[in-house]
């Protein structure tokens, strides 16, 4: 499995990079955009909304995080085309421009003086022609470790340090030196291994750079905002009730993702777009599953592998989130919501190396077409992070 | 034919280790196997402890470091006996 040869089929993307999905997304610029993205979404077939919270009234840091998650979804390569609507035309253009920069088809409608009928109509003949054009997009072969692949584990518990994030560590070792581009994030669930994650860092440089973004979420958010010992939210009560009981022991088991040799590369801003070439990359994102996925999908990655103990359930609009479990009680109770079934691990039925090679050919059939299980249950969560109020 | 075991340990320093079998009661005959190296050995469960729950591999006192993949995961809060269960209610974070 894994080996160099290896392919899959995929939509090769007029900026080059591979996509394994070929939706036609209909993005909203802001909130109170989102009831016309879905008129339109509802009237023109093959097209999915993409509604969020937020969008208005954001300045500095946190409006340009805003742009680049905007700006990233829509040129994803598993976006074929996209529609943009927004309120007002100066900022709907902004999105529009920068999601063209990558060559696909994109379209931007704006509100004001128009009213929502008028906007959606127009914008519905826009997402019409654009389905009729994806759908005559082609699948063509392509290297497997041409794919961007992120990381990230929901709902932990200690099966997942013995058994799915390190089956997902296993599939990393494999396809990272064959030029897979990887991502692990969640700054503040680092916290107990932040010394083994720093060591992991390719050069002194980004291990420093590393420390300094994870000091910086402790000092300006923990320490800044917390009311509790943070207790019950890292660990989480579902990880609690899971047998985890400190940050530390959440975090040892977090770090088994991303495998036994691989160094990352860069320490990347939310949604930023990696630009080091092949490798791992580490994020600095939220631990909160669907923050921290459409983070990733922002950034430019196509698939999502996910590792839960307890039972996860979260998906994503554009990136589909492939679901690995190691507990046996999950794989009973909540079946519907696994892709791969690791539980053999912890009955030493199974090694490591067999669950990476398992999580290595569920990545290969859901490129190839298969939906996840969360595709299939329809789970879309897609949710910006806001760094701070707006204006 | 291996037999299935009932507790995980990541790493030979570790005086924790992982139920995985669900249903074990007090008064089981643990069969732990350290995953690091395949070694195994046997304790004796003096609590009900849960799947994914941690049980206690030596006595353990108020101070001491709970060590799991060979490394320091908090303190321990109250005193505990090998084959204890070891969770939150005798094991608290170093961190926040």
């Amino acid at each position: 499995m894994g080996s160099a040869t290896q392919t899959i089929w995929a939509y090769r993307r007029e900026n080059g990079r591979i996509g394994v999905r070929n939706h036609v997304a209909i993005l909203p610029l802001d909130d109170i955009s989102n009831a016309a993205c879905e008129a339109v979404a509802a009237h023109i077939k093959s097209t999915i909304a993409l509604p969020h919270a937020y969008g208005r009234l954001q300045f500095g840091a946190d409006l340009d995080l805003h742009f680049r998650t905007m700006i990233g979804t829509g040129a994803n390569p598993n976006v074929a085309a996209c529609v943009v609507i927004g309120i007002e035309p100066v900022w709907t253009q902004r999105v529009v421009d920068g999601i063209a920069a990558t060559g696909k088809p994109v379209a931007g409608f704006s509100i004001e003086g128009n009213g929502d009928i008028a906007t959606v109509a127009a914008a519905a003949r826009k997402a019409k022609e654009f389905v009729h054009w994806a759908s005559e997009q082609m699948r063509e072969e392509c290297a497997l470790a041409s794919l961007w692949v992120a990381a990230k584990c929901g709902e932990s518990d200690t099966t997942t340090g013995l058994a799915s994030c390190p089956a997902v560590g296993s599939m990393y070792d494999k396809l990272i030196p064959q030029g897979l581009y990887g991502c692990f994030g969640e700054t503040s669930e680092l916290t107990g291994a932040e010394h083994l994650a720093a060591a992991r860092a390719a050069s002194p440089e980004i291990a420093h750079k590393f420390m300094a973004t994870w000091r910086a979420y402790q000092e300006d958010v923990i320490e800044a905002h917390k009311t509790s010992d943070l207790s019950d939210s890292q660990p989480t009560q579902g990880n609690i009730a899971g047998g985890l009981t400190t940050i530390e022991e959440k975090a040892l088991g977090n770090l088994e993702k991303i495998g036994k040799n691989t160094r990352f590369l860069d320490v990347l801003t939310p949604a930023e777009a990696p630009n080091r070439g092949p490798g791992l990359y580490f994020m600095d994102t939220s631990s909160a599953a669907a923050e921290c996925c459409t983070l990733q999908a922002a950034a430019g990655y196509v698939l999502h592998v996910f590792p839960t103990g307890q039972g996860n359930v979260i998906g994503n609009p554009i990136m589909p989130v492939i679901k690995v479990t190691g507990n046996p009680r999950t794989m009973r109770l909540m079946s519907e919501h696994i892709d791969v079934d690791v539980s053999g691990i912890i009955r030493r039925d199974m090694t490591i190396d067999q669950a990476g090679d398992r999580l290595i050919e569920a990545i290969v059939r859901t490129a190839n077409g298969r939906l996840t299980a969360a595709e299939v249950l329809g789970h879309r969560e897609f949710v910006m992070t806001k760094l701070y109020r707006s204006a | 034919m291996e037999q299935i075991p009932h507790v995980l340990v990541h790493d030979r320093r570790d005086n924790v280790g992982v139920v995985v079998v669900e249903n074990l009661t007090a008064g089981a005959n643990l069969l732990c196997v350290v995953t690091e190296d395949d070694s195994e050995f046997r304790c004796a469960l003096q609590q009900d402890v849960p799947l994914g729950h941690k049980v206690a591999l030596r006595d353990l006192s108020p101070g001491d470091a709970v060590i799991k993949y060979g490394q320091d995961i908090g303190r321990v809060v109250a005193v505990i006996r090998r084959g204890e269960h070891v969770h939150t209610h005798n094991l608290k974070t170093k961190r926040w």
